[in-house]
């Protein structure tokens, strides 16, 4: 069968779907989105999270004819939905891009070998700063539902933290580390909104 | 090539050498979804491999009929023994007595029988699905009783192997007696004398990357091979004389790894890919399941340990006395090496002069059991830390101050007659986790109730305080550190300096397998460190380098670490001895000064500065690829278990706090603080990152972790996430580390590898706290609510 | 395998009626991990996304009409005051992602004894609404599940809604997994008061073939609250009448030994689960409860 729906804003149509195959196995096989990971298939470790809808999903679990006509975002595009909401989110006009981040930007440049220069979100750089990537394999999961979770709470307790992370399984880093990251990114985002 | 996903180079241009908390190089990568896991390769016109498993675990084969298989549309090949297509048909780490594919008969649920490459992975799952086996069902062997039995079923009849001599059993793969001292006579002294039974439940290791990889038929004849592995030359040694290819034909690249633990150091999907590859003459892509990969990777061992333990009244031991049984499955994998360190390392930190100790591992109809962080020094860690408790309890003397009374010291005789040379703060980290101040009581309660999130049971909403109580408890561990027993333990690292868009740049290249621990960060501090450049590239690991050995045995820092910092070493020879031709005539100090490289130029060790590292180089590129080796250990003794058989040793201590609901026998780990001495921290944030991962994969197997295996059919029960639990992020609690840096003036920088030890003691710890709540004995792990609660 | 995707309510039951083999799929817990393992290979899959009502709900005077895929998220947001035990058991189902998608539809269309939902509305009280071509009906609770993953639906009907008695008093739901987070039960126990009624109803789950009320704790309860006047007068439960109710609760069970959990546990566990749910809720009856901080 034939699956259209919107990756990452970008309108993607994928044929010959088996009708048992699902929207992670599209995305991965069929769309070349392999950044949301396969590790157990059954709901049990997030590693596939992604957003349908807005909602966080496993999408291991959805079959990928339910997505027809729906709009999905993977951790390939979650830097570019975060930048969106947070424009988006300023009505005053007056929080477009600063002068720094726009220094930033063009003295950056970017490597395509390392990511060096890739533009991240707030949650995407805390990771990488407190530590919370080890082998990597449940980070997408992870970021895509703490970039949810701060979404609706931006000033989270630890045990809400907890919580809205129960469905991710980490096994190298022992979690304290992921706490830390969202802790900081929240922190980061509050301090900016406290500056706009 | 149209393959996507293959390893990039990872560059970073940050300061910053060892010591500091550099971040990792595939942090961005990592987080944005472009890192390649083996899983994500990618190849035009690929094919799908599966495999087919048992469904017993001992029987006969009678037939395998593929016809219908080989029939279905989209199937390219279907493989069986008949089909490999040279005489060597087993492969295995030590002993080769894994089959490529069975070969009339199975030993353990889930082993592979046939090979199925199609165009989809559900076309390769029905064809594998028509595939007919016939089986005749054998009687199981499950146990040393069952193994050992006048009739036991041998699981390798005409064993040739070299352990095969010495055991008391072809069913015992190894057995490994260590003698030192009189226990027996010891034993007359003690004032009280403890003894128990203990059994360890087998774990998994769980990474959360399942085994895949991509196998590319190449215009030689050969195969370049993309997959996950701890171990690349290692898995090329046991790949090529299946294929029937020389070596250099099989050209192996490390992908994307998600976890190892151990559970990578054998072969899982390699040579399968290999074959299919080769017969179809297309690319084939193997991605296991969660449910396969229950089956497709050994396991941690289960074990049975009889302790006994004697003390003076004032807490001085007095001997002690073991028999450790391994169980190692149908097939060997590290069984022997795991007996080795369960037997060396039996006695723990402590100071114990008489002993008697006999470890074995067994063949069984279970499933396969190997490498798991901790090696056999776990299984060993939890029994004798109860027995400390229970030792405390006999002479009424706090469980902390009876093991720093008897703590090793550097220079204490290990039960192997090996002198400890190096320090080990045994008694100080105990000290140290003591002296923490303990978490609050009854942090659940706030003024609008009971916050169930705080609370055994958690979201389950089981208990609102009823029932609930507090508990601690303590452990410390001993692992030792590289690969003991007179391996050739060995790494290479070709490193490279050239001056590239103006700037110095330091290739690393090794074959060493990253498997998130972080080793290509550390890669890149030694580098700057020793080379005084601030960019440096780290090449994909592949077997176009010498071997790295493995990434297990927390040796990967220490030994392929120290083989970077070696070959940095003799780059800057050679660097130094092309300014010394060029610019050794216009300064003295060239001749005579200590020299380094820092900040991209020559400078004395007064700080002058003597050329650019530009202006020295020009085009020109040093390049040295040298392999380098920690101190030789030797063989334990046979009979006596005597010799010096390790290199290094890792000490951790944990304090567990625990809150366990009495009635319904459900735990909550409040706090588990750990103290570990690690020499030299070359990078503090992974290394806490390390410590915070092992300790959490010990209260795994304290609460929740167990792979179940029916005693009567010798199949697996749960090979699911579903009925597997690993702890989520609601069951681990916080993890305060105290880092000690003792150096080992034997290693580099004096590090000490870590990754291991944490492991150790923070399932004993979690025990000891339960019982501390509940006052039971509790003599297995993971303990589960029916222990807890007598149903 | 073919895919079915009506767009409508009345498309679905056209589509059922054709391929009575076809299997509903919405929230995808159960039946995908079914088809990622191999596991099952359904001839149809019948696609309920589309049809957009099945996520809607109504709370008239008497109940709630809970549509079939209304997600356990929307319940524990939104349903709290009405369907308290409800709440608390979506609460405990799997992981939030899982929650975010998955309804008390797709627990009754499994009809698995482990169900997160069943206990609690076996307590509440509840009727299934299915519906066929050949017409609605309404299946109370208590006749719905007939085997270990069995239920009462034709082959060609759908569970359109379930209407749940809006509670009357206190309602609790406890549920005993070796995890704290992302567990199926070892066991689980629903109670609900009803004070209008004086009565009370349970619900076990995961402790015997199907998902079932314990009857004999029930009136045992019910006769001694109304017996010593305690309705009336609010008083303290005394410990002997809850630990008979709990005696009969764990009686109320028919549990195996499996990999999850003994059978003697699972009957210990409910009787434990049993009597403090029935604290908790008489607390909350005599008003002297407090919220229960990140419960619902």
């Amino acid at each position: 069968m034939r699956v259209n729906f919107t990756v990452n804003g970008r309108r993607q149509e994928a044929d010959d779907v088996w009708e048992g195959e699902s929207l992670l196995y599209v995305l991965r096989e069929r769309l070349g989105l392999p950044g949301s990971k396969n590790a157990c298939e059954q709901g049990e470790c997030g590693s596939c999270t992604v957003r349908l809808d807005g909602v966080p999903v496993c999408s291991c679990l959805v079959a990928a004819g339910q997505v027809e006509g729906r709009e999905v975002v993977t951790v390939e595009g979650l830097a570019d939905y975060a930048k969106q909401r947070e424009q988006s989110a300023c009505g005053t006009g007056a929080c477009g891009t600063s002068l720094q981040d726009a220094q930033q930007w063009s003295a950056k440049g970017s490597d395509s070998h390392t990511g060096e220069g890739t533009e991240l979100s707030p949650i995407q750089q805390a990771f990488i700063d407190a530590g919370a990537v080890q082998c990597g394999f449940c980070t997408p999961g992870l970021l895509v539902a703490a970039d949810e979770m701060l979404e609706r709470t931006p000033s989270p307790s630890d045990e809400d933290i907890r919580e809205a992370l129960s469905g991710n399984l980490c096994r190298c880093t022992g979690y304290e580390k992921i706490l830390d990251a969202v802790r900081l990114a929240a922190a980061r985002q509050g301090n900016q909104e406290a500056t706009v | 090539m149209a393959t996507t996903g293959t390893p990039t180079k990872l560059t970073q241009k940050t300061q910053g050498g060892i010591g500091e908390s550099t971040l990792r190089p595939d942090g961005t990568l990592k987080v944005t979804g472009e890192f390649a896991y083996s899983s994500d390769m990618w190849h035009e016109d690929m094919l799908w491999g599966q495999i087919l498993r048992s469904t017993v675990a001992h029987a006969e084969i009678v037939s395998i009929d593929t016809s219908e298989a080989l029939a279905q549309a989209g199937v390219y090949a279907v493989l069986t023994y008949d089909d490999l297509p040279t005489e060597v048909k087993n492969y295995g780490l030590e002993i080769q007595d894994t089959p490529v594919l069975a070969h009339g008969v199975v030993r353990h649920h889930g082993e592979p029988v046939a090979l199925v490459a199609a165009d989809h992975p559900e076309t390769a799952r029905r064809a594998a699905a028509k595939i007919k086996v016939e089986y005749k069902e054998l009687p199981v062997v499950t146990d040393e009783a069952s193994a050992t039995a006048p009739d036991a079923p041998l699981l390798h009849p005409g064993r040739d192997d070299h352990h095969a001599g010495h055991v008391p059993h072809p069913n015992i793969v190894h057995r490994q007696p260590i003698v030192r001292g009189d226990a027996d006579e010891a034993a007359k002294r003690a004032d009280v004398i403890v003894t128990g039974e203990y059994t360890f439940g087998m774990q998994d290791q769980a990474f959360l990357g399942p085994e895949s990889g991509l196998a590319v038929p190449a215009e030689d004849g050969g195969v370049d091979l993309y997959v996950a592995t701890q171990w690349l030359h290692s898995d090329l040694r046991q790949i090529a004389p299946v294929l029937g290819l020389p070596e250099d034909k099989i050209r192996m690249t490390l992908s994307g790894v998600g976890g190892a633990f151990g559970g990578r150091e054998d072969l899982s999907m390699q040579i399968h890919a290999c074959l299919l590859a080769l017969r179809t003459g297309k690319p084939v892509k193997i991605v296991y399941n969660r449910f396969e990969s229950f089956f497709g990777h050994v396991h941690r061992h289960p074990a049975k340990l009889w302790y006994e333990h004697g003390a003076t009244r004032d807490g001085r031991i007095t001997h002690m006395k073991c028999r450790i049984v391994l169980d190692g499955g149908a097939y060997a994998s590290a069984s022997p090496a795991v007996v080795g360190n369960a037997s060396s390392l039996s006695v723990g930190p402590y100071v114990i002069d008489d002993v008697d100790i006999e470890a074995i591992a067994l063949y069984t109809n279970n499933p396969p059991c190997g490498a798991m962080r901790g090696f056999g020094a776990v299984q060993a860690c939890f029994a004798y830390e109860a027995q400390m408790d229970k030792l405390a309890k006999a002479l009424d003397m706090d469980p902390v101050e009876l093991r720093q009374l008897n703590a090793m010291e550097q220079g204490t005789l290990l039960p192997t007659g090996q002198p400890v040379d190096s320090p080990a703060p045994v008694a100080e980290l105990l000290r140290r986790v003591k002296a923490r101040p303990l978490p609050p009581e009854r942090q659940w309660e706030s003024t609008e109730g009971a916050d169930v999130r705080a609370l055994p049971g958690g979201l389950s909403n089981t208990t609102h305080g009823e029932g609930v109580v507090r508990g601690v408890g303590y452990a410390v561990g001993i692992k030792n550190v590289g690969f003991s027993e007179g391996f050739d333990d060995y790494s290479t690292a070709k490193v490279r300096m050239e001056v590239i868009a103006g700037e110095p740049v330091a290739t690393v290249h090794t074959a060493m397998a990253e498997v998130g621990q972080g080793g290509v960060t550390v890669h890149a501090q030694i580098a700057r460190t020793e080379l005084g450049v601030s960019q440096v590239t780290i090449s994909p690991a592949d077997t176009q380098v010498g071997s790295a050995g493995s990434t297990s045995a927390s040796r990967q820092t220490y030994v392929t670490g120290g083989a970077v910092k070696n070959s940095c070493e003799l780059v800057r020879e050679k660097v130094l001895e092309i300014g010394r031709r060029k610019f050794g005539s216009y300064h003295p100090a060239w001749a005579t000064a200590e020299l380094l490289l820092e900040d991209g130029k020559v400078v004395t060790d007064g700080g002058e500065v003597l050329a650019d590292l530009v202006d020295l180089l020009e085009d020109e590129a040093v390049e040295i690829e040298a392999e380098w080796r920690h101190r030789p250990t030797e063989a334990f003794d046979l009979r006596t278990g005597q010799g010096n058989g390790h290199v290094q040793y890792s000490f951790a201590a944990h304090r567990a706090v625990v809150e366990v609901d009495t009635e319904l026998g459900l735990v909550k780990v409040i706090e588990l603080a750990c103290a570990q001495d690690v020499g030299k921290a070359l990078n503090p944030l992974s290394v806490i990152g390390q410590i915070q991962g092992g300790t959490t994969q010990g209260l795994g197997v304290a609460v929740m972790e167990e792979i179940i295996v029916d005693p009567k059919t010798a199949k697996v029960r749960n090979p699911s996430f579903t009925d597997y639990l690993i702890p989520t992020i609601l069951d681990t609690p916080t993890i305060p580390v105290d880092v000690l840096e003792l150096a080992d003036d034997n290693a580099p920088y004096g590090l000490r590898g870590i990754g291991e030890a944490p492991t150790l003691s923070s399932t004993p710890a979690v025990l000891a706290a339960i019982r501390n709540a509940t006052g039971l004995e509790l003599d297995r792990t993971p303990v589960r609510p029916e222990h807890l609660t007598g149903t | 395998m073919d895919f079915l995707r009506p767009a409508s309510w009345e498309e679905a039951l056209a589509a059922k009626a054709e391929h009575p083999t076809a299997v509903p799929i919405a929230g995808g817990t159960d039946v995908m991990v079914e088809i990622n393992f191999d596991h099952r290979r359904p001839e149809y899959l019948l696609d309920l996304n589309r049809v957009g009502e099945l996520t809607e709900w109504e709370v008239g005077g008497e109940s709630v009409r809970l549509g079939a895929s209304v997600p356990y998220t929307a319940i524990m947001e939104n349903l709290r005051a009405e369907l308290p035990g409800l709440a608390l058991a979506s609460h405990t189902v799997a992981s939030p992602q899982i929650r975010n998608r998955g309804g008390v539809g797709g627990n009754l269309g499994t009809a698995s004894p482990a169900g997160d939902a069943h206990p609690a509305l076996l307590a509440a009280g509840a009727e299934v609404e299915a519906e066929s071509v050949r017409g609605s009906r309404m299946i109370p609770i208590d006749e719905f599940y007939t085997g270990v993953k069995r239920n009462a639906l034709a082959p060609d009907e759908l569970i359109r809604a379930v209407h749940i008695k809006k509670a009357d008093g206190p309602q609790q739901y406890s549920k005993v997994g070796t995890r704290n987070a992302m567990v199926i039960a070892v066991c689980a126990f629903g109670l609900a008061l009803h004070p209008q009624t004086r009565t009370v109803r349970t619900g076990i789950g995961s402790a015997a073939p199907t998902p079932v009320r314990a009857k004999a704790a029930e009136e045992f309860l019910s006769a001694a609250l109304e017996e010593g006047g305690f309705w009336e007068s609010g008083k303290i439960i005394t410990p002997s009448i809850a630990k008979q109710f709990a005696e009969l609760a764990s009686g109320g069970c028919n549990p195996i030994d499996d990999v999850r959990g003994t059978a003697k546990y699972r009957r210990h566990a409910v009787g434990i689960m049993a009597r403090r749910t029935l604290g908790w809720t008489w607390e909350q009856y005599r008003g002297t409860a407090r919220t229960l901080e990140g419960v619902a």
